[in-house]
């Protein structure tokens, strides 16, 4: 298509497409993530959807929204607040108007600016009319109207042809942000494959969209974000739950093990489940439980005869799953719990994020019962914290908790494709036929007992929560052997310390300020030290992904600088834990408990006010 | 293969079950069992939660597992679809398997994984010292219910037929015979074996099955049932169950013009559940209790429908090695 307007070349945008639930806003967004994606740019996205599958129609409750930034730059968040907002219906611009920039363009569907639309969006009047948007670029797009005219001789019922509405919105920014609409043809073709009036209908009006932002004359010029500066390679768009699907699937091939996965559908973790089970042809044993308790429990089962296995849950299933954790460190056979962390406590906020079940992996359990927890902190290095789960789990023989979060696991951003051959070897450790064997028997240094999988001959011996006794696991209620086994369970974990890497730091080696934080909140962190590195300022970051044990050198990096701040998405659990490990160093806190990531504005901001002390 | 003998299977553990107590003859009744299945020894695992009966693993000589309380069947499953030529017994009791397990116990029996669930009811709980359980009587008065229980209980026969499970036998500990004959047929049925052992308690709930296992009153009390066999009993095995209009009766041969055909035959692999579904509710005093395999029909095992889709998509994948998923569906290449 001949562009009749000029091209004006952005080095970053972020567009937010907010709809009803049921007005596909997700697809709609992931489209234009993998439109952009095979352009070369870097990106992250940010979907924000309701618990209910579809809340009430028309309301604020109910809206759904997919955030997208791209740049020709190094991108690390989905972007503070749009540029570009699409909003589907009044309640859609009602739930995101403090969330677009001031001057941005919104992108209406002004057929459903109508009385009773308003009304459920709790508007007297129209916004559009008042002086709410004065000075934003308002583009009042009669969607449902043109939609239904594209498709008047389609012959789709009134429903399915309202159903294609999402598409004209893509049309549209697909021409603002001069992006071509083959890739998203051709997902539509595939996606359809059985029904090609439903594909025919989607791309008339997709083109409708496209060629109705090149006739009005509301949108001046259309712009262009060019390829990222990324690492040569082959890349892909990878979603944090995906990437940690491959990485557990990369960690069995390479460990020679079958993978097993225990788990109940819970949000937003059922992408896991959703992934592997798609993935049979690999070799991987799926099993949805009947609960959380039968999901961790039926892993620990395979475990115990000789799976790599593993669960995945968010915070209320980890609380289910926390006396079958209990078992499998007190058995000390390998495996990974997986939770993918949203907001509570309780039900909480099922589809948001939140960084609070921190303790709970910790210590949320009975006794004394440590466990290794690690947690991802991009969507694809999900691939490797899965993977590094699951080497120390099997070389250890001791259960890992691997934290992910909303944020991470439906987040999307470009990946450069790795070969399993560019992850560390796996050797389990698993005692063989013939040899001389003791359950409770341990490797000197690492104090890791060997497994005897069931139907290895001559083996046989019975595992359970009883306490052991040292050397030979017979069930011991003996009083000095209790103590030395939880000092021992204590001690197995510390050791791995000795096997981790040091913890790296981004910025400078010494200076003012050193911020700290963990897990999924790196992006932003990372944007904002870098942006106050090029304003010169004396500021590193430190962000973990080993929690427990902490890297050996922590404690030296910590002593580099005259303040640490420790920003998390909670009330501050890291930064208590840092100060069992560390008594005496201060930390500061920066805790954000909104069920939204950090803002790269308000972190800037706050940075700037401790620098200036 | 070398043959084993119930030596093979005993553990160097010492047994602490209270003396008296009916798992020692459980414990012995499938120690004898298990050398006549012809099978390594190494591919033998018991899996037990928790609870008097749940010590069990500890004293055979195989794999073991001890877990949690009322999630064995979880732990089976695991242990079953990651190795299934292992052959896998889940040890249980009435509180593990019916209170804190129900949920897992019923969800395995509606699968049917190919395990073997033996369930040691003595209607209380022992462990825990005496407090009523699913299964006792209601009205039995406990520490826990001094005033007498106000529950109606669980009939572990219909909650695994009503489950869909597809075997049930019920044993005595008396028997040790019987015992070790249905261990034998449970493990040949391919799914979830149910075996429900009346077990007595000598310490919380002693006599509790003393009408049905009683010396004075088994010969009445007792419907020893056998596949194809006239369902006879009684010390002259004259006595016998008839089918009355659509219920169970007790007849004897010779009396008001009953004849021996018109004893029911057992015919355990019936499909239909009902026939199944009235033997195992038969009690004293106005019935005997129905012993042996009242129930074994053939169904798909879980095992086998998990195992046979992965070979399926192995033999029909497009990519075999996870390096080719990682390459696969919409990439870009970025050059130097």
């Amino acid at each position: 298509m001949n562009k009749t307007n000029k091209v004006v070349d952005l080095e970053k945008v972020v567009i937010k497409f907010a709809g009803d639930s049921g007005d596909g806003m997700q697809l709609t967004g992931t489209q234009f993530t993998d439109t952009s994606a095979l352009l070369g740019n870097d990106l992250a996205t940010f979907p924000d959807y309701p618990a209910e599958i579809r809340a009430p129609q028309g309301t604020v409750a109910g809206v759904s929204g997919f955030q997208i930034h791209i740049g020709r730059i190094d991108i690390n968040t989905p972007g503070d607040i749009a540029d570009v907002l699409v909003a589907m219906n009044p309640a859609a611009l009602k739930a995101n108007k403090n969330w677009i920039k001031k001057g941005g363009t919104i992108i209406v569907n002004i057929d459903t600016f109508t009385k009773r639309d308003l009304d459920k969006a709790g508007y007297e009047t129209s916004p559009l009319e008042d002086s709410s948007f004065e000075g934003y670029n308002i583009i009042q797009a009669p969607i449902t109207k043109l939609t239904r005219e594209a498709l008047k001789d389609s012959g789709l019922d009134g429903k399915s042809i309202g159903r294609s509405k999402n598409m004209f919105a893509l049309g549209v920014v697909y021409w603002m942000f001069n992006r071509p609409m083959e890739q998203t043809e051709k997902f539509l073709q595939k996606k359809f494959a059985n029904n090609p009036e439903v594909v025919a209908a989607n791309i008339k009006v997709m083109h409708a969209g496209y060629n109705f932002a090149d006739t009005i004359e509301a949108l001046p010029s259309s712009y262009t974000v060019l390829s990222a500066n990324l690492k040569p390679g082959i890349y892909r768009n990878v979603m944090g739950n995906q990437a940690i699907a491959w990485g557990f699937l990369a960690a069995a091939e390479r460990a020679r093990k079958g993978l097993f996965l225990g788990s109940y559908p819970i949000t937003p973790a059922s992408d896991i489940l959703h992934e592997l089970a798609k993935h049979k042809n690999l070799g991987v044993k799926t099993f949805q439980a009947e609960d959380e308790i039968a999901g961790i429990c039926s892993a620990i089962g395979a475990s115990f005869a000789g799976s790599l296995a593993i669960t995945t849950t968010s915070g209320p299933g980890l609380a289910l799953k926390g006396e079958g954790l209990g078992l499998a460190i007190m058995a000390e056979l390998p495996l990974v719990v997986v939770n993918v962390q949203r907001g509570g406590p309780s039900t909480g906020l099922p589809t948001k994020t939140e960084q609070s079940d921190l303790m709970q992996a910790l210590y949320g359990r009975n006794g004394e019962s440590p466990s290794v927890v690690l947690a991802s902190s991009t969507p694809g290095n999900c691939f490797d914290w899965a993977y590094m789960s699951s080497k120390i789990t099997l070389e250890h023989n001791t259960p890992v908790v691997l934290l992910s979060d909303g944020y991470l696991g439906n987040g999307a951003e470009p990946w450069k494709i790795k070969s399993t051959l560019d992850m560390p070897e796996i050797h389990p450790s698993i005692a063989i036929e013939g040899e001389e064997y003791q359950p409770y028997a341990r490797n000197e240094k690492t104090l890791a007992r060997k497994l005897a999988l069931p139907g290895t001959k001559g083996l046989e011996h019975r595992l359970g929560g009883l306490e052991k006794e040292d050397i030979t696991g017979n069930v011991s209620y003996d009083a000095e052997n209790h103590e030395k086994m939880v000092g021992i369970r204590a001690e197995k974990i510390k050791r791995i310390a000795n096997i981790i890497p040091n913890q790296e730091i981004f910025g400078e080696e010494k200076g003012d300020l050193l911020v700290v934080g963990w897990g999924g909140t790196h992006g932003s962190l990372y944007s904002v030290v870098d942006s106050l590195l090029k304003q010169g300022k004396k500021i590193a970051l430190c962000q973990f992904n080993y929690i427990n044990p902490l890297p050996k050198n922590t404690s030296e990096i910590f002593k580099q600088y005259k303040q640490i701040i420790v920003c998390e998405l909670n009330s501050g659990q890291f930064a208590n834990y840092l100060r069992i490990n560390f008594q005496g160093t201060i930390f500061q806190q920066y805790n954000k408990i909104q069920g939204f990531p950090f803002t790269t504005i308000e972190l800037e901001s706050h940075f700037k006010t401790l620098l200036s002390k | 293969m070398e043959h084993l003998t119930n030596k093979d299977f005993t553990s160097d553990q010492e047994v602490k079950w209270c003396p008296g107590c009916g798992d020692y003859a459980i414990l012995r009744a499938m120690q004898k069992a298990l050398p006549d299945l012809e099978r390594k020894k190494e591919e033998f695992v018991f899996i037990s939660g928790i609870g008097c009966s749940s010590r069990f693993p500890y004293y055979m000589n195989t794999y073991g597992f001890h877990t949690i309380h009322g999630r064995a069947p979880a732990f089976a499953t695991g242990v079953k679809l990651a190795n299934p030529k292992l052959s896998v017994w889940q040890i249980t009791g009435d509180g593990d398997a019916l209170a804190i397990g129900g949920n897992h116990f019923i969800h395995a029996l509606r699968r049917n994984i190919d395990i073997n669930i033996l369930l040691f009811n003595n209607e209380i709980y022992g462990l825990t010292k005496g407090q009523f359980s699913p299964t006792s009587k209601k009205g039995i008065k406990t520490k826990s219910n001094p005033h007498g229980t106000t529950d109606e209980p669980f009939s572990p026969s219909d909650l695994a037929i009503g489950a869909q499970g597809s075997f049930f036998a019920r044993v005595v500990d008396t028997n040790p015979k019987l015992m070790q004959k249905i261990f034998t047929e449970a493990e040949e049925h391919r799914g979830t074996s149910l075996i429900e052992i009346l077990q007595n308690c000598v310490i919380f709930n002693d006599k509790t099955f003393a009408s049905i296992t009683g010396k004075e009153v088994k010969q009445n009390a007792q419907l020893i049932l056998e596949n194809g066999k006239p369902m006879l009993f009684g010390p002259d095995l004259n006595k016998g169950i008839i089918l009355n209009g659509f219920k169970l009766e007790v007849a004897t041969v010779g009396e008001n013009n009953v004849k021996e055909e018109d004893i029911l035959i057992h015919n355990a692999h019936e499909q239909d559940q009902s026939l199944h579904t009235m033997l195992a509710r038969m009690r004293p005093p106005e019935f005997p209790a129905a012993l042996g395999v009242i129930r074994s029909v053939k169904r798909q095992t879980f095992d086998d429908g998990v195992l046979s889709q992965l070979e399926y998509e192995k033999e029909n994948a497009k990519f075999r090695t996870v390096d080719e998923l990682l390459k696969s569906g919409e990439t870009w290449e970025i050059k130097s």
